[in-house]
């Protein structure tokens, strides 16, 4: 609030007021030489196959700030409604919050229709809000599930274009899992084939780009039954240690050795009981 | 009245969108004298009223306007003039349901009406004006809304 004296109600949303200022705050830190901490992203590689029964959306579990690794094993694949899971790839704030609102939205919308809800009303809802923010909500969504038509698999781009495709990959990480899919993808697959083909394309993402890494996840949604499989595969198990430091006993030969014990009795005991509700 | 009263080109959805943004959406108010009312809003700058702080704040805050002005355009080409005309009645009677501009209302009638109830969006999660930690000046409020300042 710039002044005390406000005339108008205040409105829910964006705020704009501290843009000019952030604005100026960069310019200063650069002109220092340092720079802005950067946002979480989830340099990423999300993908998804349409099978024979429904869908497979498989996703690595690494977030990244900069040239950091944030988060070793986040979750990528979002709860959408039960017959509806949607892989984020972007900034990982964007994703969290607008999986969490189109959710909020289509469970709103189910109730008032009173029927499961459909994948291109998901796909319709996320892709006008992300066209109204102009593509400055940086989220790439891989968005799957099964409906009374079938089962629907859509790609999202965060400036609001959508594509309807039998399978897709999204993220920094696409190109190879992309092309583990036009090497293997066949029509009317197994669920079986369909799992190794994912993770075989989201194992190429992370082993050939920097920006995934750590497990797969998997999500397979079929008529009435959905296997959320996280971890499906440890493809990045952290080492054990082979050699230890710590000296054994003995080492340091003894001298003597003096035992004094110390009285204590107790003078009061209380039970406190958390609230875990 | 309103803009849809005029005789409007019905070639299409483009021609219902040409005044939409106003370009007057920066500017700050005018007190009395037609000179900028410092007392109230702050210090004035021309580059603070030329250029937007960021690419989204004017089409963000009249958002709300241009999606209203598009569905009463459709309406009235649909259903003719009296459907667009018998919303705009219910809807300004239900924004004077309120209490005083200080006080938070919950504008229950105006969301049913516009169907907001059955949705979430970021103007119910960010900036609550439920939530907000500053007041507004009553009584400035007050003489504001019923034109005395």
């Amino acid at each position: 609030m710039a002044t005390l004296s406000v005339c108008q109600q205040p409105i829910g949303g964006f705020s704009f007021e501290y843009c000019k200022r952030n604005a100026v705050l960069e310019f200063e830190c650069n002109k220092l030489g340092h720079s802005i901490p950067a946002a979480r992203k989830t340099g990423t590689t999300i993908c998804g196959v349409v099978f024979k029964d429904g869908i497979v959306l498989g996703a690595d579990t690494r977030a990244t700030e900069g040239m950091i690794v944030a988060d070793k094993n986040c979750s990528k694949i979002h709860y959408i409604s039960p017959n509806i899971y949607c892989c984020g790839a972007g900034t990982a704030a964007d994703t969290e919050m607008t999986t969490q609102i189109i959710s909020s939205n289509l469970e709103l919308h189910s109730l008032s229709t009173g029927r499961l809800p459909r994948v291109a009303t998901a796909n319709r809802m996320l892709k006008q809000m992300l066209f109204r923010y102009q593509g400055h909500i940086g989220a790439a969504l891989v968005l799957g599930g099964v409906d009374c038509n079938g089962p629907h698999l859509y790609s999202i781009y965060p400036h609001g274009s959508t594509d309807k495709l039998p399978y897709v990959t999204m993220g920094s990480g696409s190109l190879a899992a992309m092309a583990v899919f036009e090497d293997r993808y066949e029509q009317n697959m197994e669920e079986e084939d369909a799992k190794r083909l994912v993770r075989d394309a989201i194992a190429a993402g992370i082993f050939n780009d920097l920006g995934s890494g750590s497990n797969i996840d998997l999500c397979v949604i079929t008529k009435g039954k959905v296997d959320y499989l996280r971890p499906h595969d440890m493809a990045n198990k952290k080492g054990v240690r082979t050699g230890d430091y710590k000296y054994k006993r003995g080492t340091t030969g003894v001298l003597a050795k003096a035992v004094t014990k110390l009285d204590l009795e107790v003078v009061e005991e209380t039970v406190q009981t958390m609230d875990t509700s | 009245i309103c803009d849809f009263l005029c005789i409007k080109n019905t070639r299409g959805l483009r021609s219902q969108l040409k005044d939409s943004v106003p370009v007057t959406g920066l500017g700050t108010q005018i007190g009395a004298y037609g000179v900028q009312d410092t007392l109230r809003s702050g210090f004035s700058s021309v580059k603070n009223e030329l250029l937007p702080s960021h690419a989204l704040e004017l089409s963000e805050k009249n958002f709300q306007l241009n999606q209203d002005k598009m569905n009463f355009s459709t309406l009235r080409n649909i259903q003719g003039l009296h459907a667009p005309l018998k919303l705009q009645m219910e809807y300004r009677a239900a924004r004077q349901i309120q209490r005083l501009p200080f006080l938070q209302s919950s504008h229950l009638a105006l969301d049913t009406l516009k169907g907001n109830d059955e949705s979430i969006s970021f103007e119910d999660i960010l900036n609550d004006p439920a939530q907000s930690e500053m007041m507004g000046e009553p009584h400035i409020m007050v003489e504001y809304k019923l034109g005395l300042m």
